[in-house]
């Protein structure tokens, strides 16, 4: 990803979840609380910092957006108000959102494909989702 | 005819930088009146006040204008050259060019076109000012100390080897403060038993000093040099100058589960108790929200024990009025309510402590007689986690009432804990989770860093996130920042530093002292650099940690300080008023009262006073007198007074008329 693209998406992220990763004291308390933390690559903690640096590529490709439980806990905690949360979230916002990119592709379909499913679904999956 | 003299300064260039001095200056000088204008480098330097006092020689001036600085800066500066130039120093005007116009504008135009304005504004009112002579008003040679932890101690010993009488005023049965509640010291480690009774007692025995313990300050009137102040002595139900300490009657007092507020409540005390061993006074006290016989009238144990008759169930509350020349404030900290962090589960376990909970359970004199016991079942702990920074350092306006400011004696007190913890049971595992250690004191780091070294105390750099109590044991969940990993640790006991913040009557006081204090209750200092122990409030000085988190080397020196800046005020027999003060036009009194209401100072009094009326009969008037050596000239009467009769010297209505008129032109 071009720095230029990922600074985009990194104002995006910034944008979407109204936080700001420079309030972050670098306690760790988010992660110390996560009851995710052990499925997670990345931690809230990582989330602030790496967004902050511009680092969104890594965690935009990550499954670790999908395991916040979204309990919140580290809103809560937080010492400084930074809710990690929010920017997990807008991530995962952006990632779903990300325009134009090519999110089915052909070879994805024979591990994907149910006999029961209609024809007129896979179809309908590939002019929405492929290029 | 007015002969003003305008003198334009560049202060380097902070001012010049921002404001077209040479346009000020000659914008100056087409103003009616001003027969002299320059500009000049820096007009506070020798050079610069000798242009004043040579050209107020030359050209004759009857009024001068300074565009500088803040008349917070200077102004005693230049009042001074003026005077040196036989011109009366209340005939000059500051010109606040500077904070008001080059520090905040960055276009050079509209800095210069404020400051012009701001010149003819003072231009304008100087010349309606009138000559002013300064009385002087004589000073109380007393001085009175708020508080009686470490600092008022400090201040009062100090105060009192000068010569001085002083009294200390402490709401609670003795003194000590919260030293006497603590085991060992850092750095040193000596024990603060050791070190702090010794003062007491000093304090005590003092010849120049009174303790005035169980008692507060209810009214304060007066100003520098001449403060009546009223003080509440809250009864004891026990004679102080009968009672010699003995204790008996703590010992036989059936009402026996009252909570032990100097142990934090972790263990309790009778209803009539004597808050420590060391105690100062060492006089009993009655708990009258506890007592039998107080409350219901049956009882009596203790009257009927104590051999010298000291027991008087009738005692009310008295007041007593003193007069006192300078004001301490030494109303020290208390640590923060935590209820919110139920992440901790303090209030959930008996195991989670606080670090001032720790102290009295490591100390001799703690309700385990210093043995390290786990509140809950009384058993030895062997895993101990210290969790710094709870409540300190949050976010302004957090949702848990933490605080922004980084409360400064944890890293060393817990770097103490652990230390202490490590050498007394070497069997005990020490975890410290911290976000930063901080020691940036002479001997600090170093003490610390033997905690790590030497003691074998776990620095861990993270913070905890949750702590659940589970079948007697505590689950801490935390983090290391420098490996990466969630941990999960099995502890005996948590202990968290927690936050502090000034003591809850602080802000009343400061009502009650018109002493100002930051957003979060701390007195705020006359200079942050220059005037640290010092309030704005002419007379009202600072002393521990009432101003700002204070360790006990830090508090007793800025004590002395304190201490030596009332002195510096005791030793003068008088001091020179200010002459801006109020003055009322009998003619137009009506007698409404309204101004002696709102005096925040008791300046005004009403007379009954005889006016010839114009058909030549005698009427009597009640109308308002100025006492000009109590008026602090704030200008309060003058906005209340409904017939225009109040006006402030220096800064009369037709003045501040002249300025507005000249700003609109
Ligand atoms: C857990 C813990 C451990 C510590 N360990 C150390 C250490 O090892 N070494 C070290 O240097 N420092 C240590 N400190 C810091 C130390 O306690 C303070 O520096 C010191 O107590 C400050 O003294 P002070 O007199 O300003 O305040 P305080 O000790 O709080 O005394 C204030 C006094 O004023 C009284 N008061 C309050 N309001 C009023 C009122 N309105 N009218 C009348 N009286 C009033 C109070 O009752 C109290 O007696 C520790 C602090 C804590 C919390
Ligand atoms: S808890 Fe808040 S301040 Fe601490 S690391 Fe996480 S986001 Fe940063
Ligand atoms: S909201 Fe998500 S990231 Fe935050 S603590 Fe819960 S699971 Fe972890």
């Amino acid at each position: 990803m071009s720095k230029q693209k990922a600074n985009a998406l990194r104002e995006e992220i910034l944008r979407i979840s109204n936080v700001d990763p420079l309030k972050c004291m670098r306690c760790g308390k988010c992660s110390a609380t996560c009851p995710a933390y052990d499925e997670m690559n990345y931690h809230p903690h990582e989330f602030v910092y790496m967004v902050e640096r511009g680092a969104v590529e890594e965690l935009l490709d990550d499954t670790s957006i999908y395991r916040c439980l979204s309990c919140f806990a580290c809103i809560d905690r937080c010492p400084r108000q930074v809710e990690p949360a929010k920017l997990i979230e807008a991530v995962r916002n952006t990632c779903l959102r990300k325009q134009g990119a090519n999110h089915f592709k052909a070879d994805m379909l024979p591990g994907k494909l149910d006999p029961e499913l209609p024809q007129q679904a896979v179809v309908s999956a590939f002019r929405k989702y492929a290029k | 005819m007015h002969r003003i003299g305008v003198f334009v300064c560049h202060c380097g260039t902070n001012i010049a930088s921002t404001v077209d001095v040479k346009a000020v200056a000659e914008a100056a000088a087409k103003e009616p009146g001003v027969v002299f204008s320059a500009d000049y480098q820096y007009m506070c330097s020798e050079a610069g006040q000798n242009l004043i006092k040579d050209t107020i020689k030359e050209k004759n001036l009857t009024g001068v204008v300074v565009c500088s600085c803040s008349p917070r800066m200077h102004e005693n500066t230049f009042r001074k050259a003026v005077s040196a130039a036989g011109l009366n120093p209340y005939l000059l005007e500051v010109a606040n060019i500077r904070e008001q116009c080059s520090w905040i504008h960055k276009d050079i135009k509209d800095g210069t076109e404020k400051a012009i304005v701001l010149t003819r504004a003072a231009i304008a009112k100087v010349v309606l000012n009138a000559p002013l002579v300064a009385g002087t008003s004589p000073v109380t040679k007393r001085a009175l100390v708020i508080g009686g932890g470490i600092a008022g101690i400090q201040t009062a010993l100090d105060i009192a080897d000068a010569g001085f009488e002083v009294d200390i005023v402490e709401k609670r049965p003795t003194i000590g403060g919260k030293m006497a509640q603590l085991d060992k010291t850092f750095p040193t480690l000596d024990c603060a038993a050791c070190i702090l009774t010794p003062k007491m007692v000093e304090a005590a025995q003092h010849e120049k000093i009174r303790i005035l313990s169980y008692s507060e300050v209810c009214g304060v009137k007066g100003f520098v040099g001449s403060f009546k102040v009223k003080i509440k002595r809250k009864a004891r139900f026990v004679k102080e100058d009968v009672c010699t300490g003995c204790g008996l009657c703590t010992e036989k007092c059936p009402m026996k589960r009252v909570p032990n507020e100097f142990n934090l409540g972790m263990d309790e005390r009778r209803a009539i108790y004597i808050p420590f061993a060391q105690a100062v006074p060492k006089v009993a006290v009655i708990d009258p929200d506890h007592c039998n016989m107080l409350k219901n009238g049956k009882c009596g144990v203790c009257a009927k024990v104590c051999s010298v008759g000291a027991i008087d169930y009738k005692a009310q509350d008295s007041f007593v009025e003193e007069d006192y020349g300078a004001i301490v404030v030494a109303t020290g900290f208390e640590p923060i309510n935590i209820d919110a962090y139920d992440e901790f589960a303090y209030s959930q376990s008996k195991d989670v402590v606080t670090s001032l909970e720790y102290e009295r359970l490591m100390n001799a004199a703690g309700p385990t007689g210093g043995k390290l016991l786990r509140p809950s079942d009384g058993k030895h702990p062997h895993t101990i986690v210290f969790v710094q920074c709870v409540g300190s350092r949050e976010s302004d306006g957090s949702p848990k009432c933490g605080k922004s400011y980084c409360s400064k004696i944890c890293c060393m007190y817990t770097a103490k804990h652990a230390m202490l913890t490590r050498e007394k049971y070497p069997d005990t595992e020490v975890y410290v989770f911290y976000i930063d250690v901080r020691t940036p004191g002479k001997g600090f780091d170093e003490f610390y860093r033997r905690a790590a070294e030497q003691y074998g105390v776990h620095y861990v750099k993270g913070m905890v996130g949750k702590v659940v109590p589970e079948n007697g044991v505590l689950k801490v969940r935390a983090f290391d920042l420098i490996a990466g990993e969630q941990l999960q640790i099995n502890a005996d006991m948590v202990v968290l530093a927690t936050a502090i913040e000034p003591d809850k009557t602080a802000r009343p006081l400061a009502t009650l002292l018109t002493a100002s204090m930051d957003t979060n209750d701390f007195f705020t200092e006359a200079h942050p650099k220059l005037r640290p122990v010092e309030s704005p409030t002419a007379g009202i000085f600072l002393s521990g940690a009432c101003q700002g988190p204070k360790d006990i080397p830090e508090t007793v020196a800025q004590a002395g300080a304190a201490a030596a800046k009332v002195v510096g005020l005791l030793a003068k027999d008088s001091i020179v008023c200010n002459p801006c003060v109020a003055h009322s036009d009998e003619k137009l009194c009506n007698g409404c009262s309204r101004c002696e209401r709102v005096c925040p100072y008791g300046a005004i009094t009403y007379v009954d006073k005889e006016f010839k009326m114009p058909d030549r009969s005698i009427k009597i008037r009640r109308v308002s007198q100025v006492n000009e050596a109590v008026c602090q000239g704030c200008g309060a009467c003058t906005v209340v007074c409904p017939s225009g009769a109040m006006d402030l010297k220096g800064f009369s209505t037709e003045q501040l008329r002249a300025e507005v008129d000249a700003i609109c032109k």
